[in-house]
């Protein structure tokens, strides 16, 4: 579990997270969701170390990032894998050398080894042929594929996803969710995802953290953001008439209007 | 009094921001000397700047070094036309423009072109695209992991180079020489051999070593810290090169002076 209070960060005058509490559970997909430019990726970036925050407490697992030294943070990004919104694969290397990059960087392990772990961390997100491929040789989507093999090429006990869906068709969005979701359960990662993306929240919304002015604006789960009667969060993600009418018709079905 | 306003407001803008920029450069240097996490990654990292960085360089600096020793030999051919100086002083003066400043400095002037955008070009699209925040994600020294390799091998093969070049220079003025009637090969020869001093190879290999510094880790400095997208990786690299050429410029002369002053 990822337990965050009260964490601020600003960027010169401007305030871009002002206090946010959150839990982030174990084995669940949890989801940050808010408009663009809410700082979904700025507070997926302070749980990363990458931006330092200017107040509150980041802890993994009962272990506060606060408290630590620099060799126990080095120890923790081993623990972290992140899926960055463009991919963020290394255009040098070719797709095995992405995923096998981290391994041959810090694991005690033989080339064969890392071949093996490698090819099933390709295997496990459905990757085939593609090895000696470079990454502006393969579609998007399966450039988000490879970028998944390799945040969970270490075994992270926390996987981070920044708009893992976007910049993909519906169809490929979806079997993208399912993913993540499924490597989710099966090696009981605490996953963070950010997203705007209302299918995504139906579908895997297990915890919901909504951001908006740089604060929290509501928590709940995919079952309650169909009962919610906080009209904010409502019109965030039913923002079409379709949606809406979904809405509706489900509210109706619960006795609810 | 406008101008005088414009001029103090330029002056303040420029040295804030240069004060500034030596600040953060220093510190970026400071970490990129850091020791491997992984030696054998770092090294395949090298061989592939000595690939990038330096192989692609020969062909260009090749054909470059040939044409300018042979028009430095024509040139000085005929500066020198009087008859009571020898023939074979072309050769000597070829011989001193090309290690001492044509090789070392004009052509790592084109390398600062050449290598100096690759490096800030590549380093910036990592640094927009995420890949620098992925490496760091994954535990490992970004800059280091970068720019040391590029450092090493530019450190490594630009001597290599630039030797090359005043080799193949020579040989331009040589052939130059003898094709034009300008100067006979046996003058020539006899021209090389005259008043050598191996201290101005010495020289000419400190200022390529030094030069080769000045222009990985500047344009190194540009592309790592590049901010936004792909119109600002474009105005870093043009930073990187005028302000890697204009560094190595001031520091020709500063060596110049302490080595040969
Ligand atoms: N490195 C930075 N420096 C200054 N401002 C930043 C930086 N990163 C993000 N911001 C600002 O923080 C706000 C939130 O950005 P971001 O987290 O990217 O939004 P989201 O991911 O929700 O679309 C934006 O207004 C953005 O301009
Ligand atoms: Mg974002």
């Amino acid at each position: 579990m990822i337990q965050v209070t009260g964490i601020k960060k600003s960027f010169g005058d401007v305030e871009v997270l002002r206090g946010i509490d959150a839990n982030f559970y174990e084995g669940k997909t949890n989801l940050i969701i808010g408009k663009s430019g809410s700082g979904k990726t700025v507070f997926l970036k302070c749980l990363l170390g990458l931006h330092n925050i200017n107040a509150g407490e980041i802890s993994f697992d009962g272990r506060p990032l606060s408290e630590m030294e620099d060799k126990q943070r080095r120890e923790l990004r081993l623990e972290l894998g992140m899926v960055f919104q463009g991919s963020a694969l290394f255009d040098s290397l070719t797709v095995e050398e992405n995923v096998s990059f981290p391994l041959k960087m810090f694991a005690n392990m033989s080339k064969s080894e890392i071949e093996d772990r490698t090819n099933f961390c390709l295997k496990r997100v459905n990757i085939a042929d593609a090895n000696a491929r470079f990454p502006a040789e393969i579609s998007g989507g399966m450039q988000k594929r490879v970028a998944i093999a390799r945040a969970i090429v270490m075994n992270p006990k926390y996987l981070f996803c920044d708009e893992p869906n976007s910049g993909l068709d519906p169809k490929t969005a979806m079997v993208i969710d399912e993913l993540i979701k499924e490597i989710t359960l099966e090696f009981n990662i605490t996953t963070v995802i950010n997203t705007h993306d209302m299918n995504s929240v139906m579908q895997i919304g297990d915890n919901i953290i909504f951001l908006a002015d740089g604060k929290k604006a509501w928590e709940g789960n995919k079952e309650e953001v169909i009962t919610t009667d906080d009209q904010e969060m409502a019109d965030f993600v039913f923002s079409s008439e379709l949606f809406k009418k979904i809405r509706r018709a489900a509210r109706m079905e619960q006795g609810l209007r | 009094m406008l101008e005088n306003k414009l001029v103090h407001i330029f002056a303040s803008m420029f040295l804030k921001n240069f004060i500034e920029d030596v600040g953060r450069y220093f510190t970026l240097m400071g970490m990129v000397f850091r020791r491997p996490d992984n030696g054998k990654v770092y090294w395949e990292a090298f061989v592939r700047d000595i690939y990038a960085l330096g192989v692609k360089s020969l062909g260009l600096v090749c054909i470059i070094s040939i044409f300018v020793g042979a028009v430095v030999t024509i040139q000085t051919a005929l500066n020198l036309e009087n008859p009571i100086i020898p023939k074979y002083y072309i050769a000597i003066a070829t011989r001193e423009s090309i290690i001492l400043e044509f090789s070392p400095t004009m052509i790592s002037l084109i390398l600062a072109g050449k290598v100096g955008s690759n490096i800030a070009s590549t380093l910036g699209t990592m640094r927009v695209s995420e890949q620098i925040d992925a490496l760091e994600v994954m535990g490992i020294k970004s800059a280091s992991y970068l720019i040391l390799p590029k450092i090493a091998a530019t450190l490594i093969f630009n001597p290599i180079l630039i030797t090359l070049s005043m080799f193949l220079g020579v040989v331009g003025g040589y052939f130059a020489g003898s094709m034009t009637g300008m100067v006979s090969t046996t003058e020539f020869v006899e021209g090389l051999q005259m008043d050598y001093r191996p201290f101005y190879i010495v020289y000419a290999l400190i200022k390529t070593v030094i030069f080769a510094f000045i222009i990985t880790s500047v344009s190194s400095y540009y592309g790592y810290f590049v901010k936004g997208g792909a119109v600002e990786v474009g105005e870093n690299s043009t930073k990187a090169v005028v302000a890697s050429s204009l560094i190595l410029i001031l520091a020709n002369y500063l060596i110049t002076q302490l080595l040969l002053g």
